[in-house]
């Protein structure tokens, strides 16, 4: 098998390898919201300090790079939400032979969302 | 192996809060997309959520829905990751929950309470 | 020829090459076969019926856990080279032999012990349980009942590697199967058993068990099974 078969670039990869990636990409973009949230958070309470204080906290938000994180943040966001619809499906309806299917929705939903994130920001 | 009822309210619990989340997950990724537009400012946000009871109750059902689901994500994660058990393991995720409830409400609080 | 490495040793240890000459149908088993008869006599492996009824000879073949017996070298040797180990998860005794105990002292956990409805007396009495081959339940079990215990699915699952004291796909699947059979009386105490810290709810759902299972069962299917059997369990206030 070569390479770009085994890491599912190229050919029909296996439902193993689609369910572990599936798996670990709602492990991590769950555990990227749940760092991500006390930061929005503490963001957002800054305007207790009043409204310049909202705003120089939100400057920080503006360079490039914290951008692209955003934007990264949003895929990952609507990445957890159709994985994990993908994932209640199977549970609960027992759609394990469309497992494949639903991953390819949930990651053309991720990358829509960011996109149309990035668009609408930058 | 232990606690089988506790165990599966926490799942049932964690499915839960995700299905519960949907409405405001597909609201909050709509309502990013539009404000970003325009550029973020204080005046813009504040504007918008200043005194609107709709809007921090939204908000606060959202972080409270948020907190419980994230609580029990982490949860998994520390038992598998860290190997962690029993109380440690609860005490842990209980604090985390409890740490995003309090800067989440405080964080819908501000937004609601302070004018531009 | 072939360059076969072989996992020597138990938790410490190292692989050995061995050139085994290649023949016609040739499978996995016949080639460690042929380097204990021929080779070296030490080479510790396990192995039973040879057609896969058994489910003794599973064995990491080339990094995936099989059955050598019904693995051609052809079909996984394209390059000429096989590496051979003993699974994963469990402890190693030696070479390619592991302990099984850990994975059959789960099946026991998770209540996989047939216990009768009704005490014999009254079967005899009254004589075969009717059970409708296509309702619903049978058709549950039916789809889990074919297991055979080899392990392949246990050591191919990683949720087993990052929760050790996890059940397992075949011990849950076994479970399932018994939760479904109409003439078992365990009912609620068999989802306890299954329901705990390391129990189905603790599957992510990464499908291994069913995309490895030499018998083709969907271990994955039955542990979402259990899930929603205790789920419902506890909303009824009977887990």
């Amino acid at each position: 098998m070569g390479r770009l078969q085994r890491f599912g670039l190229i050919g029909a990869p296996s439902a193993q390898l689609v369910a572990q990636r599936a798996a670990r990409l709602q492990r991590h973009s769950g555990l990227a919201l749940a760092v991500f949230l006390p930061l929005h958070f503490w963001l957002l309470a800054q305007s207790l300090k009043g409204s310049g204080a909202l705003d120089y906290a939100l400057a920080w938000t503006r360079p490039a790079p914290v951008r692209l994180a955003e934007v990264v943040l949003v895929s990952a966001l609507a990445f957890h939400v159709a994985g994990g619809i993908r994932l209640m499906l199977i549970e609960f309806f027992a759609c394990h032979e469309f497992q494949k299917n639903l991953f390819v929705i949930s990651c053309g939903f991720a990358t829509a969302a960011g996109l149309l994130f990035a668009l609408n920001d930058f | 192996m232990t606690h089988p009822s506790r165990e599966t309210w926490l799942w049932l619990i964690h499915r839960g809060s995700a299905v519960a989340m949907l409405p405001f997950v597909a609201g909050h990724l709509i309502l990013m997309m539009l404000t970003v537009r325009s550029g973020l400012s204080a005046a813009d946000i504040l504007g918008r959520t200043q005194g609107s009871v709709s809007l921090v109750a939204y908000y606060g059902f959202f972080v409270l829905f948020v907190s419980v689901h994230a609580a029990l994500g982490l949860r998994t994660e520390l038992a598998e990751k860290l190997g962690w058990r029993g109380n440690r393991l609860d005490l842990a995720a209980a604090t985390m929950g409890l740490l995003l409830l309090a800067t989440g409400g405080r964080a819908v609080w501000a937004v609601y309470s302070v004018s531009a | 020829m072939l360059d076969v490495a072989v996992w020597r040793g138990t938790t410490e240890g190292s692989f050995e090459h061995f050139d085994v000459p290649r023949s016609d149908s040739q499978t996995v088993l016949d080639v460690v076969t042929y380097i204990q008869r021929h080779l070296d006599t030490t080479l510790a492996y396990r192995f039973s019926c040879r057609v896969g009824v058994c489910g003794s000879c599973a064995m990491k073949v080339n990094g995936v856990a099989r059955w050598t017996c019904r693995t051609h070298v052809s079909s996984v040797a394209g390059d000429g080279h096989l590496e051979i180990a003993p699974l994963d998860h469990l402890p190693r005794l030696r070479d390619l032999v592991c302990d099984m105990t850990p994975f059959f002292e789960k099946w026991t956990r998770a209540g996989g012990a047939f216990v009768p409805f009704e005490p014999p007396e009254t079967t005899v009495k009254r004589g075969f349980a009717a059970i409708d081959p296509l309702s619903q339940k049978r058709l549950e079990a039916e789809a889990g009942i074919e297991c055979i215990g080899c392990g392949v699915c246990y050591s191919e699952c990683d949720t087993v590697g990052r929760l050790p004291e996890y059940l397992g796909p075949a011990a849950l699947n076994r479970a399932w199967t018994l939760t479904n059979d109409e003439r078992d009386g365990r009912g609620a105490s068999r989802l306890r058993a299954v329901a705990g810290d390391a129990g189905c709810h603790s599957c992510h759902t990464q499908m291994s068990c069913s995309e490895r299972c030499p018998k083709r069962l969907t271990p994955a299917a039955s542990i979402a099974g259990l899930k929603r059997a205790s789920a419902l369990a506890a909303l009824r206030g009977k887990l």
